[in-house]
């Protein structure tokens, strides 16, 4: 599945929720089941920063497509990236550098894209695309 | 007696909703919220006396000038400093602390020391440590105990014929400790150290008189006891502030300018370069009238109410756990549950339309005292009430169900 495909995938299933309880449930849930990263990456230096909560995230190429794997101390900063991994995981570097992130929007968690806001979802996204710049540059 | 509903009104944001809820504003040790009677003041200042300041000959000018040396006088009443020029107007307390800080590297040698309390704000830590950095001078910290007070047989420990200068803060603003700033002075004082006290979050809730606590500096915001934001103000004793060398160069602070040599203006204006925050400074005054009115006393009296009820309610949580507990506290309560993320609760109680403060609070080591990355801080002001703190009891044990 393309990027588009997954987020569309992802913006059916908060379709589904009426209230903003059933989300943040749904992304609760969502983090409890995010696969963790190995427990050797999470340090110092895959800490992204401007995050209230801690956030890891290491990614491996795997061919010519890259694997995210995350975790967070703060379960609902754990939802939010479990989100954004399943979108840009197992795809191409360039892919996850042209891809736009409206879906966040679309799926009512737009009040976490503020730029200011403490958990940084915009330094997430940041980071993921970083890391796709870098390895792009390596398969080239 | 303080009639609640009656000061509710005064507040208009009181009314609004937050994410289809009636606000619960319970982060007023962050900011508080400002009275109509203030938001009068700054329409009226700009409607019809916006002006500079000490320098026109005209009618508006001097009609601004008067307001705000009249704010001054306010100011100084209400601190109960001796003179008016001993108040000067500031950007805030961190502007404040900066401009003793700075002052004092002028001061200061190698061997010298500062003492400051391990309950201190970030903006308390970082001026002096770049003040050591400047000056060789080095940097002491009274620890706390578990309960968030400063443990003073350490601190009469730290005090010697080095210490030059004492910085604590008047309140905690990560666990609401009142401090025995008292006893600190008068220990300072004894070995010939200034001490300069923060008063940010202790001039919401108490009334300090600066010449009976004989403090040589004391430092407040506006914007957390009902003003706006961006004005404060330094008080010091004349003595201290005549030592100091001026903060920043500019308009008002001098007296005559040439290229050879300039001499600096007198208190107050030395340290009040530039064009100030005029309609706040206006607004500043109106604040500390609005609140004396209301009394100081009765606003005590209610908010440890509010205090000991949110505690009791909070404390029937299971696996809830309140950090500060300090004989001495004020509305203020720190607290976590079990494991919980701290951000993942304010995040669920923001969708209820609750506002408290998550994190650190600008207070790391202290955090890192407890070994914990954060707390969940509610802080009450005179206007809330025990139905919202009932209210807030609720949204949380629904955040915590969950969240577990």
């Amino acid at each position: 599945m393309t990027i588009e495909e997954v987020q569309n995938e992802i913006i059916d299933e908060f379709s589904m929720f009426e209230d903003w309880e059933e989300r943040y449930q749904y992304m609760i849930d969502l983090g409890k089941d995010l696969p963790l990263i190995d427990e050797k990456y999470k340090t110092e230096d895959n800490i992204i920063k401007g995050c209230q909560s801690k956030v890891w995230v290491h990614a491996n190429l795997e061919g010519d497509k890259i694997n995210f794997t995350a975790d967070s101390d703060a379960i609902i900063t754990k939802g939010i990236i479990a989100i954004l991994i399943r979108a840009f995981s197992n795809q191409h570097p360039t892919a996850i550098i042209e891809a736009n992130t409206d879906f966040i929007d679309k799926i009512g968690l737009k009040e976490h894209l503020s730029p200011t806001r403490a958990n940084g979802l915009v330094s997430m996204i940041k980071q993921l695309k970083l890391y796709a710049i870098a390895y792009q540059t390596q398969l080239n | 007696m303080l009639d609640v509903q009656k000061i509710r009104k005064d507040f208009p944001i009181l009314n609004r909703t937050v994410n289809g809820k009636p606000l619960i504003y319970f982060d007023n040790a962050a900011t508080s919220q400002t009275p109509q009677q203030v938001i009068d003041v700054i329409v009226d200042y700009y409607s019809n006396y916006n002006a500079n300041i000490h320098r026109g000959v005209h009618s508006l000018s001097q009609e601004a000038t008067d307001a705000y040396e009249q704010a001054r006088l306010k100011i100084q009443k209400h601190f109960n400093a001796k003179h008016s020029y001993e108040i000067i107007y500031t950007a805030g307390t961190t502007h404040s602390i900066n401009l003793v800080a700075n002052g004092f590297s002028s001061l200061l040698k190698k061997g010298d020391e500062i003492i400051v309390s391990a309950l201190e704000h970030h903006s308390n830590i970082v001026p002096w440590q770049m003040l050591c950095e400047r000056s060789g001078a080095s940097l002491k910290v009274i620890p706390m105990n578990e309960n968030g007070e400063l443990i003073l047989s350490d601190y009469d420990a730290l005090l010697n014929e080095h210490t030059k200068l004492v910085f604590v803060n008047h309140i905690s603003n990560a666990l609401g400790t009142i401090n025995p700033i008292e006893y600190i002075i008068e220990k300072a004082h004894a070995v010939g150290a200034a001490v300069l006290v923060d008063g940010a979050q202790s001039c919401p809730h108490l009334k300090p008189d600066v010449q009976a606590l004989d403090v040589d500096f004391y430092v407040c915001s506006a914007h957390k006891m009902c003003g706006p934001t961006g004005v404060g103000m330094l008080y010091g004793k004349e003595e201290w502030l005549n030592k100091l060398p001026p903060y920043q160069g500019g308009g008002e602070m001098i007296a005559e300018v040439s290229f050879e040599k300039t001499t600096y203006a007198g208190l107050p204006h030395k340290f009040e370069a530039g064009t100030p925050n005029i309609c706040g400074g206006i607004a500043f005054g109106a604040a500390l009238d609005y609140m004396n009115t209301i009394g100081f006393e009765n606003i005590a009296k209610y908010e440890n109410e509010l205090l000991d009820y949110g505690t009791e309610q909070l404390l029937k949580i299971e696996g809830l756990k309140i950090y500060g507990t300090a004989k001495e506290k004020t509305s203020v309560i720190s607290f976590n549950v079990g494991t919980i993320h701290p951000y993942d609760i304010g995040t669920i109680l923001d969708k209820m339309g609750i506002a408290v403060r998550t994190g650190h609070h600008c207070a790391q080591p202290i955090m890192d005292f407890y070994k914990i990355p954060g707390t969940i801080r509610a802080s009450f002001m005179f206007y809330n009430t025990k139905e919202e703190i009932d209210a807030f009891i609720v949204a949380l044990k629904k955040a915590i169900m969950m969240l577990s």
